[in-house]
């Protein structure tokens, strides 16, 4: 770990899944200028400013240049980071790493995404290879369906352990005034929801959402002097290991492992279960809300639905809640929703998540998902590093 | 090792990126829009803190990073600040055949310029300073084409 | 603060219709700056991938190179925009701490994409998309005004086409290596008054990687005569659509520069020689004002004065600039990795004698709405 850095203030806009009120640039404007009243600081305090999203989307190129007047980058700093579903993340280590160079002592990341502006899948289609791989990809859902089967058949789980994940993170929604998706269901629902690609249903998948998310990065100096309770980052580790859909390991989640494994690491967390106070996890689809938490070492593999899932431990009553916020299956706006999970177990580390503040939090885990089976992870904490 | 590689047939995949695009015009620009669709007009917004005054309108001034709400009808007319006369042909891309002239109009009341096509006029005599007016399309569907071009004043 | 040090790099020849795909590019050049370097993958720790989802017709182009870049098991990151952008996030991933060597590494086949198509989709769909704007006809209207400003001369410019490709006639990585005349360029076809086609870079296919390393791991595993010190950087934007701004003015590269050159505590005075991203040829006398090589509206004059020629005073763009190769996100990257050459006297026929700092410069967006610029040191 080198110099140490703060999450001094987060904004995030509504969220829906057609923001027509908001352009991409007016969408940008409502996350930067909500996270800088949360700071309480003005633009001129930023240093620098790194932004990401996914290019085929919205078909713009260079974002960077084109965010100006929302970003509020007039003459200053600025760069884009693109990595897939995980730009959130990516986007935050980018901010992350800026602040803690030395070279810049504020530094703000955005994440946005309008996915009401294209046909996401076949936007996403084109992430694959396109000599081997491209034609038969069957867009987000295929992959995530495939390896719930694969888990479904070593080790028991079931579709309805699945539900108990999309119950939970739905549920959760209602008390996050910014999500999409906010519905009361229950497990019947979801089982009774059409299916998509066997075993997912429409209640156990994400959907896509317009929506922006800025995050504030400070050197340790000036986080100490600009807020009172800083969410110090504590380890950034990404993995992004597979080139090619073919060359998966499907049973369990080999990025997510390993980025997990070297963050808790870096970060001192030798038992996840019981050292984080809450989580904010990139899950897309409720079954990997089920299958991953293997992955993040919380239980042996395949242990997921008798250890977590069915014993209630990651409701929010429970010893480690999971997405507080809703997660990805109530929102998703895609370039922002990692941003959206280091956000959010920011403001929980802060104690500004409102209704879904979940007492006492001095350890949070975040993570991101996305291209090919990708993983990072980010660490944040109460007390320095 | 490499000698199998110079026997090899090489086969190309032509591919093309087919995702239909909508994007959201937001509400600063759709009144812009409006204005221009609905009655022919071009209007301009005004920064509260500093007065700099922005055509196509802004969300935000971007020295101030302040709201702006404040909306000033421009007159249309301006002065050609660069120009150039385009003589290569792009399909699906170029509005006209070339010879065809773009140019940065600076607009009459605002601080800013509006990067459009001058016609009207023989591209050989399209000079910088040249005084310009916003022609205005007959038929109109809220896009930048609603000005069909600036053309020389008389 | 601890200081940064390039100890490797690779480029491919640069050319049309190249054969292999995205991951040989990267295979190739990942390997030459490993080699270069003297150390093998396993000493990176960390990689930096620059791409364009556009350019590459893939969106998440980070994902075709993931493996051979050196990224597996390794923390990655992927940076839109021109290599020397994705130097400074590979840089600051080191200062931070959390790494000691860095891969960074560009691709580009622009043979195998519709360039004007693309660069139309930089402008704002809502208010200038429709207009069929493209690099090209911006920078002609860019060129145009600072004629104006400046009373630059369209011969004036074609001096910095005409040096420029003799230039790259000493560098066997460049594309167009030519023996042209000022009337040549003239009498080219004309694309976009007042640009011709010899005032244009060509499309290019190319990738290039340089290896990063902090102080402590630099000195480990690399010699004096090899490193070459990152000393100082700085970037900055300007606003984004194009009547926004005045073309002619360089404000944003000025103030990318200003921050360069204090962080590296030197000033123009010290700098031996300089690459310059020229999409253009006017590109070159313009940026050259922006970053204080010469005085605001003296660049088209010192071009003509053999200033900047390999013989002059401060030779600019000795590898043949972008206009001899300009495999976009990687011309950047190609300019540094001259200066890191020029640097340790391993630039061969056009090697400038004693050249103790330099100066590479790159661009994103639309007429140079963004810029970075680097300070290199021995």
């Amino acid at each position: 770990m080198g110099n140490r850095v703060g999450i001094i203030g987060v904004g995030q806009t509504h969220h829906a899944a057609h923001r027509l009120d908001a352009s991409g640039v007016e969408l940008i404007a409502e996350a930067v200028t909500r996270a800088l009243d949360d700071a309480q600081m003005t633009l001129d305090q930023i240093d620098a400013i790194v932004i990401g999203n996914m290019d085929h989307f919205e078909n713009i190129n260079y974002v960077d240049m084109w965010a100006t007047d929302g970003l509020g980058s007039f003459l200053k700093p600025v760069f884009k980071v693109t990595t897939g579903g995980t730009t959130g993340t990516t986007v935050a280590a980018a901010a992350y790493y800026s602040a803690a160079s030395g070279l810049f002592d504020v530094v703000m990341a955005v994440g946005w995404e309008k996915n009401s502006e294209s046909d996401t899948q076949t936007a996403i289609a084109t992430c694959s290879n396109p000599v081997l791989e491209r034609d038969p990809f069957p867009g987000a859902i295929g992959p995530l369906a495939t390896e719930y089967t694969m888990y479904m058949d070593a080790f028991g789980a079931t579709e309805e352990d699945a539900a108990i994940v999309a119950v939970r993170d739905r549920n959760n929604a209602l008390n996050n005034p910014y999500a999409h998706n906010r519905m009361r269901v229950t497990v019947e629902d979801v089982m009774n929801s059409p299916m998509l690609s066997y075993p997912v249903k429409f209640l156990d998948m994400c959907p896509r959402s317009d929506g922006s998310c800025a995050v504030i990065f400070a050197a340790e100096e000036k986080a100490k002097k600009l807020c009172p309770r800083p969410a110090w980052v504590h380890a950034s580790v990404v993995r992004h290991d597979y080139t090619h859909f073919g060359d998966l390991e499907w049973q369990w989640m080999p990025t997510l492992e390993r980025a997990s494994l070297e963050a808790y690491k870096i970060a001192g967390i030798t038992n996840p279960l019981k050292e984080f106070d809450v989580a904010e996890l990139y899950l897309p689809c409720s079954t990997t809300g089920v299958k991953w938490m293997d992955s993040l070492w919380f239980c042996d593999r395949g242990e997921s639905p008798k250890r977590i899932i069915r014993t209630g431990i990651t409701e929010m009553d429970g010893q480690l809640p999971v997405n507080p916020s809703g997660g990805v299956i109530a929102t998703n706006p895609i370039g922002a929703t990692g941003l959206n999970r280091v956000g959010e177990a920011a403001w929980q580390i802060m104690g500004r998540a409102g209704d879904r503040q979940v007492p006492n939090v001095k350890k949070a885990l975040a993570t991101g998902f996305g291209g090919c089976s990708w993983s990072d992870v980010f660490i944040l904490g109460a007390d320095l590093p | 090792m490499s000698d199998w590689k110079d026997e090899v047939e090489e086969i190309v995949f032509p591919g093309k990126i087919s995702v239909p695009y909508a994007w959201t015009v937001g509400s600063t620009l759709s009144k812009w829009f409006v204005h221009l669709r609905d009655d022919g007009e071009i209007w301009a917004n005004r920064c509260p803190s500093c007065g700099k005054v922005y055509v196509p309108p802004k969300i935000k001034c971007i020295e101030c990073y302040k709201d702006m709400n404040d909306w000033v009808k421009l007159p249309g007319t301006g002065t050609v600040e660069t120009f150039t006369v385009v003589h290569y042909h792009e399909p699906g891309l170029h509005p006209k055949k070339p010879p065809f002239v773009y140019g940065v109009v600076k607009m009459d009341g605002a601080d800013t310029g509006l990067v459009h096509l001058i016609g009207g006029v023989d591209p050989d005599r399209v000079k910088v300073g040249m005084r310009v007016q916003a022609v205005i399309a007959k038929e109109r569907d809220g896009h930048i084409t609603d000005i069909k071009h600036f053309r020389p004043i008389a | 603060m601890e200081r940064v040090a390039v100890i490797g790099v690779g480029q491919t020849k640069y050319e049309q219709g190249k054969r292999e795909t995205f991951h040989e590019l990267v295979w190739e050049v990942a390997n030459k700056a490993l080699d270069d370097a003297g150390i093998t993958v396993n000493e990176i720790d960390n990689v930096v991938s620059v791409s364009s989802d556009f350019w590459d017709g893939r969106t998440i182009s980070s994902m075709a190179i993931s493996d051979t870049s050196g990224a597996f098991g390794k923390d990655i990151s992927t940076v839109e925009g021109d290599g020397t952008f994705g130097v400074l996030y590979g840089m600051m991933r080191i200062l931070s701490g959390s790494f000691g060597t860095t891969m960074v590494v560009a691709h580009h086949k622009g043979t195998e994409s519709n360039m004007n198509g693309i660069t139309n989709t930089a402008f704002d769909p809502l208010v200038e998309r429709r207009l069929g704007l493209d690099a090209v006809t911006s920078a002609a209207m860019q060129a145009r005004r600072y004629m104006t400003v400046s009373g630059a001369t369209e011969r004036q410019f074609a001096m910095v086409s005409v040096k420029n490709h003799g230039n790259a006639k000493r560098n066997p990585y460049a594309m167009l290596p030519m023996d042209i005349t000022v009337d040549d360029v003239m009498n080219s076809p004309m694309l976009a008054s007042p640009l011709k086609k010899l005032d244009c870079s060509p499309v290019t296919d190319g990738a290039a990687a340089m290896v990063l390393a902090a102080e402590r791991e630099a000195k480990k595993f690399s010699t004096s005569r090899k490193r070459v010190w990152l000393n100082g950087v700085g970037h900055c934007t300007d606003a984004y659509r194009l009547g926004d701004r005045d073309l002619a003015d360089t404000r944003a590269l000025k103030e990318a520069a200003k921050k360069a050159y204090a962080m590296a505590g030197v000033t123009t005075n010290d700098i031996d020689v300089a690459e310059v991203y020229d999409a253009f040829s006017y590109m070159e006398p313009l940026w050259l004002e922006g970053l204080g090589l010469c005085d605001d509206g003296m660049g088209p004059e010192c071009i003509e004065r053999g200033y900047f020629d390999f013989g002059g005073t401060l030779p600019v763009n000795t590898s043949g600039g972008r206009l001899s190769a300009n495999a976009v996100q990687v011309a950047g990257l190609a300019g540094m990795i001259e200066c890191v050459l020029q640097l340790r006297g391993g630039a061969g026929r056009r090697q400038v004698k004693g050249a103790q700092k330099a100066l590479a410069h790159g661009i994103n967006g639309i007429c140079g709405q963004s810029h970075c610029v680097w300070i290199l040191g021995k």
